[in-house]
C-alpha cells in the first residue's frame, strides 16, 4: 500500500475570505472617519444640548451639553482607529460588532451635528421611538409565528391595514376595547384565509400574501371614501391614553420611554416574551419550529403538519390585527386610506434582521422606529437637509440593514415550501 | 410482539405499488427484505408505519386486526421506523429529537428538557448507544444521526423496528457497528425488519429473507443456505452476473493530469488539498472515500463547476483548469454528475430535451437561434434504445422514469458522443442491480475503446469492480493508491477511515 504524505491542512488558504471582509469594513470605516469630520466637525459650532427631562417628570436630570465640533472630531477619531484595527487584526466576529458601534457613532455624531446650538428632547425622542417601533415589532412578530412554520406571511401589510380599519370602525360605534377585540379577530381571519391559501390549497405564498394586501387595500379605501366620509361618526374612534405605572414611571428617561405608554406599548412587549416563550420553551413551540423546519420529520412523529399551520398563521394574523389596531385606537382616532404606508414590510424585514426571533425582532424594529421618529425631529430642528430625504430614512435604515449588516441569517429550512402529504 | 401483513394492495393512481403481500414479522428475529429500486419495499412499510393506508388487505397485531390512521396509531402500537433519510430536524439538539412529538412537559405547556436529557442518556446506556443529548444534529456524523434515530424508536417504547436502507450512508466500519446494535436489539426480544438491496448484507445480518418485485412477494429465503446469485436472480428476475467482465487494462497515454490542486468548498474551506494525479487513455482510475472528502469539489473542479484556488488540471497538454465546462465538454470531456436529479437532468423536460441539454447550441441540433427538433427526437429515440432506457417515448417526462432509468439517460446522453475522458461521481447510486450491470458494461467498453475514465463512488464493491487502480480520499486528501486487483475491502476500509498503513 502506497501512502502518500500527510500534512496538516493549511489555515492560509481558509483565512483568504475573512481578510477581504476585514478591508473591506476597514475601508468603510476610515470612510466614515472621513465623513463625519469633514461633514459634521468642520460645519458646526457651539454646544448641542439634549434635554433628558419632560414637562411632566417628578424627578428632573440636567441637560446633557455637547459641544459639537469637538465630538465630531472625537468620534471621527473612534471611526478611524477601529478602522485601522479592522485592517491590523480584525476579521471573526468582533469585525461587524465594530461596524455596528461604528455605524451608531456616526448617528450620535449626525445628532450633534443637526442640534449644535439649539437645544433636543432627547427623552422625547426615545419615547416616541418606542411608540412607533409597535406596529412594526407586533408585524415582525406575526412574520416570526408563520414564518417559523414556513409560511411566508407578506400579508402582514394587509392584516395591519383590515386592523387599523375595523379598529376604527367597531371602536367608534361599540368603544376602544371592543375595537381592539375585533381588529383581533378581523386579523385572525385574514391569518386564517392566508393559512387555507397556502396551506390547503397551495396557493404560491407571494401571490396569496400580494393578493390579500391588495383586496384590503382596495375594500378599506372604497369603505373609507365612500361610507366613511359621510358618516363621519363611523371613524370616530376613542384613542387609547397612556397609562403610568406606578413608582416606575417617575424614573428619569427610563420612566417615560418605558412606563409611561398606551397598552398597545405594554402588549406588544407582553407579546414578544410570550412568544418567545411559546417557541422556545414548550411543547406547542417546539413542534411549530420542527414543523418549519422538516415538515416531513414532524408528520411521522405524528404531528399534523397542516393543523400547526393554520393555527400559527391564524395566531400571526391576530397579532397584526392588534398591530394594526395601534394605528388607529392607539393613535389619531381616525382611519384613513393606506394609513400601514408598508409598515408590514418593515415588519419583515425586522423579523430577517432580528433572525426569526420574537426579541430580535422587537429590537429590530426599534432600529426602525428610532429612524422614524428621527425624521420627525429632525423636521422640527430645521436642518439643511429637505424633509423629504428625512421622510425616506426608515426604509434606507431597512434597506442598510437588510442588505449589509445581517449576515448569514438563516430562515426556517422549510420556509415557503408548501407540505404535500402523500 | 408479532405482526401480520394480509393481502396488502396499494396504489397510487394506476400504478400498483404493492399487490397482495402477505408478510410475518416475529418478536426476536431479523426480517431482511429484499428488493429492487422500485419494487415496492418502501410503500409497503409505510403501510405498516402509518403514513399510507393500504387499499386492500389487513394488518394484523398479535392477531388482532388493525387500523392506522395516521403515524401517530402506528407508533402507539409500538412500530417504528428508521427512514432511509434521516427523519432529524438539523438545527435541533439531539434530545429535542428524540422526544419530538412524545415531549415530557410541567405547568404552562413548559418543554422538560433536563428530563429529555435524563431520558435520552438512560436509552443510550441500556442499548450501547452512546450520544451527547445537547449536540446539534446537523453537528454530528451520519453514524451518530443513525443512533439518535435508533434511539428515538426505543423512546417511543416500539418493539417493531423498520429501517429503510440503513447502511446506504455508513462507512464500512460503521456498517459493523450498526450490525452490532441490531442484533443486541433482536437479542433484547424486538422484531427487525431491514429493508436493503444490498445482497451480503442480508445474507450477514438476517434470520429470514422475504424478496419483493414488481410490487409482490416473489420468493422467501434462509440466509444459511441461499446465495447471492439465487437471492439476486429472485430480486431481478433473470440471471445477473456481479463480477464485470474486463479484460486486464491497456494504459496508454495520460488523458488528464491533475497537479497539486487545491480546491474549496461552499464554506471556504479546503475540501480538496494538493491532490495529484492522472488518467490515462484505456483505464479506469476509482476515487474512494467516505462522502464529504472532497471527492465532490474535485470533480466540480475538473468539470469546470468550480474554480481551482491551486494547483493545474492538464488535458493531453492543454492547461484547462480556468476552461469553462463548455470548452470542457468540446473537448471531449463527459460528466456523470452525482446528483441525478439536481444536476444531471430538468426533470420536467421531455427525454429528447434533456438528450441534448450539452448539445443543443450547435449542428445537428440548432442554427442560429432554430432548433431542429426532428433531429433532436429521432437522435434521442436511437440513444434511447440503444442503451435501454425503458420508456414508451421521447417525448415522456424525465420525471415519469424511474431512478435507475433517469441515470441510464444521463449515462446515455454523456457517452453517446465522440469523448476522451469520462468522470462519473456514483455512476450507479440508486439503481437497481439489472440496470448497474448494463451501466458498467458500458463504462468497460469505453475504457477498452480508450477513454480514460474516473469513478467516483462511496460504493466499495463498484470501485473494486470498476477500476484498474484505485485512490482513497481522506479529508481532502488523496490518502492511498492502490492495484485494484490486489487490494482487499479492509484495506481499503482502513484507508478511507484515514488510518495509514
Amino acid at each position: 500500500m502506497a501512502v502518500t504524505d500527510t500534512a496538516p491542512v493549511t489555515t492560509a488558504d481558509i483565512e483568504l475570505a475573512r481578510r477581504r471582509q476585514k478591508k473591506v469594513n476597514g475601508v468603510i470605516l476610515l470612510g466614515l472617519a472621513v465623513f463625519v469630520a469633514v461633514a459634521f466637525g468642520a460645519t458646526s459650532e457651539g454646544n448641542a444640548v439634549f434635554r433628558l427631562t419632560l414637562p411632566r417628570d417628578a424627578i428632573s436630570i440636567p441637560n446633557l451639553v455637547v459641544p459639537a465640533a469637538p465630538y465630531a472630531y472625537i468620534v471621527a477619531g473612534l471611526l478611524a482607529f477601529f478602522g485601522i484595527r479592522q485592517f491590523m487584526r480584525g476579521g471573526g466576529r468582533s469585525t461587524n460588532v465594530f461596524l455596528g458601534i461604528g455605524l451608531l457613532l456616526v448617528v450620535t455624531a449626525f445628532l450633534t451635528w443637526a442640534t449644535a446650538g439649539k437645544s433636543f428632547s432627547l427623552t422625547g425622542m426615545l419615547e416616541s421611538t418606542m411608540v412607533r417601533a409597535v406596529p412594526i415589532a407586533l408585524g415582525g412578530l406575526a412574520g416570526v409565528l408563520s414564518e417559523r412554520v414556513a409560511v411566508v406571511n407578506i400579508a402582514i401589510e394587509g392584516m395591519l391595514l383590515a386592523g387599523a380599519f375595523a379598529g376604527a370602525l367597531i371602536g367608534s360605534v361599540l368603544g376602544g376595547f371592543v375595537g381592539i377585540l375585533g381588529a383581533v379577530a378581523i386579523g385572525g381571519l385574514f391569518g386564517f384565509i392566508l393559512a387555507a391559501l397556502v396551506v390547503t390549497h397551495r396557493v404560491d405564498q407571494i401571490i396569496a400574501g400580494v393578493a390579500i394586501n391588495l383586496f384590503v387595500l382596495g375594500l378599506t379605501s372604497y369603505v373609507s371614501s365612500q361610507v366613511l366620509t359621510k358618516y363621519t361618526w363611523l371613524n370616530n374612534a376613542p384613542v387609547f391614553r397612556p397609562i403610568d405605572i406606578p413608582l416606575l414611571s417617575d424614573l428619569p428617561v427610563i420612566g417615560p420611554v418605558l412606563f409611561r405608554q398606551n397598552l398597545f406599548v405594554y402588549g406588544a412587549l407582553i407579546m414578544v416574551l410570550v412568544a418567545t416563550y411559546y417557541l422556545f420553551h414548550t411543547r406547542s413551540g417546539l413542534r411549530a419550529r420542527a414543523v418549519g423546519e422538516h415538515p416531513e420529520a414532524a408528520d411521522t412523529l405524528g404531528i399534523d403538519v397542516y393543523r400547526t399551520r393554520y393555527i400559527n398563521v391564524t395566531i400571526a394574523g391576530m397579532v397584526a390585527g392588534f398591530g394594526g389596531a395601534w394605528f388607529t385606537l392607539g393613535s389619531v382616532g381616525r382611519f384613513d386610506e393606506g394609513m400601514t404606508g408598508g409598515r408590514g414590510y418593515i415588519g419583515l424585514a425586522a423579523m430577517i434582521f432580528g433572525r426569526w426571533h420574537p426579541v430580535g425582532a422587537l429590537m429590530a424594529a426599534l432600529v426602525f422606529g428610532f429612524a422614524d421618529s428621527l425624521q420627525q425631529k429632525l423636521a422640527i430642528l430645521h436642518t439643511p437637509i429637505p424633509s423629504e430625504f428625512l421622510a425616506m430614512a426608515p426604509y434606507i435604515a431597512t434597506i442598510v440593514l437588510v442588505a449589509g449588516l445581517i449576515g448569514r441569517a438563516r430562515p426556517p429550512a422549510a420556509d415557503g415550501q408548501p407540505y404535500i402529504k402523500e | 410482539m408479532d405482526i401480520e401483513l394480509r393481502g396488502i394492495t396499494k396504489r397510487f393512481g394506476p400504478v400498483v405499488a404493492n399487490s397482495d403481500v402477505n408478510l410475518t414479522i416475529r418478536a426476536g428475529e431479523i426480517l431482511g427484505l429484499l428488493g429492487e429500486n422500485g419494487a415496492g419495499k418502501t410503500t409497503l412499510m409505510n403501510v405498516l408505519s402509518g403514513l399510507y393506508r393500504p387499499d386492500e388487505g389487513e394488518i394484523l397485531i398479535d392477531g388482532k386486526p388493525t387500523r392506522f390512521e395516521g403515524a401517530g396509531d402506528a407508533i402507539r402500537a409500538g412500530i417504528g421506523m428508521v427512514h432511509q433519510h434521516f427523519m432529524l430536524v438539523p438545527v435541533f439538539t439531539v434530545a429535542e429529537n428524540v422526544v419530538l412529538g412524545v415531549e415530557p412537559t410541567g405547568r404552562l405547556d413548559h418543554l422538560d428538557i433536563a428530563t429529555a436529557r435524563e431520558q435520552v442518556r438512560a436509552i443510550g446506556a441500556e442499548h450501547g448507544l452512546v450520544v451527547d443529548p445537547d449536540a446539534i444534529i446537523e453537528e454530528v456524523p451520519v453514524g451518530v444521526q443513525q443512533r439518535v434515530e435508533i434511539i428515538k424508536v426505543l423512546f417511543r417504547s416500539a418493539d417493531v423496528l423498520i429501517f429503510d436502507e440503513p447502511t446506504a450512508v455508513l462507512t464500512p466500519q460503521e456498517v459493523e457497528d450498526f450490525f452490532g446494535i441490531i442484533r443486541s436489539l433482536r437479542d433484547a426480544g424486538k422484531a427487525l425488519v431491514f429493508i436493503t438491496h444490498k445482497l451480503f448484507e442480508i445474507l450477514e445480518v438476517a434470520d429470514r429473507i422475504s424478496v419483493l418485485r414488481g410490487g409482490k412477494i416473489v420468493g422467501e429465503g434462509d440466509p444459511k443456505t441461499a446465495t447471492e446469485a439465487e437471492l439476486a436472480e429472485m430480486m431481478v428476475g433473470r440471471p445477473v452476473s456481479f463480477t464485470v467482465d474486463k479484460k486486464p487494462a491497456v494504459p496508454r497515454r495520460p488523458m488528464i493530469e491533475v497537479r497539486n490542486l487545491k480546491v474549496m468548498n461552499d464554506r471556504h474551506e479546503v475540501a480538496v488539498n494538493d491532490v495529484s494525479f492522472a488518467v490515462r487513455a484505456g483505464e479506469v482510475v476509482g476515487i474512494a472515500g467516505v462522502q464529504g472528502n472532497g471527492q465532490t469539489e474535485l470533480v466540480e473542479a475538473l468539470t469546470g463547476l468550480r474554480s481551482a484556488i491551486a494547483g493545474s488540471v492538464v488535458f493531453h497538454d492543454e492547461d484547462i483548469t480556468h476552461a469553462s465546462a463548455r470548452h470542457r465538454h468540446k473537448l471531449g470531456m463527459a460528466h456523470v454528475p452525482e446528483d441525478r436529479q439536481r444536476e444531471g437532468l430538468i426533470e420536467t423536460f421531455t427525454l429528447a430535451e434533456n438528450m441534448v441539454l450539452d448539445s443543443y447550441y450547435d449542428e445537428p441540433y440548432s442554427t442560429g437561434i432554430r432548433m431542429h427538433w426532428p433531429k433532436v427526437e429521432t437522435e434521442a429515440a436511437r440513444i434511447i434504445t440503444d442503451f435501454d432506457v425503458r420508456t414508451s417515448s421521447v417525448f415522456e417526462l424525465a420525471d415519469h422514469l424511474s431512478g435507475g432509468n433517469q441515470q441510464k439517460l444521463v449515462v446515455a446522453r454523456e457517452m453517446s458522443r465522440d469523448i476522451q475522458v469520462l468522470i462519473a461521481s456514483q455512476p450507479t447510486r440508486g439503481v437497481d442491480v439489472g440496470s448497474i450491470e448494463y451501466i458498467h458494461k458500458r463504462i468497460i467498453a469505453a475504457r477498452d475503446a480508450e477513454v480514460g475514465v474516473l469513478i467516483v463512488s462511496t460504493e466499495l464493491d463498484e470501485i473494486r469492480a470498476l477500476s484498474d487502480r484505485v485512490l482513497v480520499m481522506y479529508r481532502g486528501r488523496v490518502v492511498a493508491e492502490f492495484d485494484a486487483a490486489a487490494a482487499t475491502v479492509a484495506e481499503l476500509g482502513l484507508a478511507m477511515a484515514g488510518a495509514t498503513a
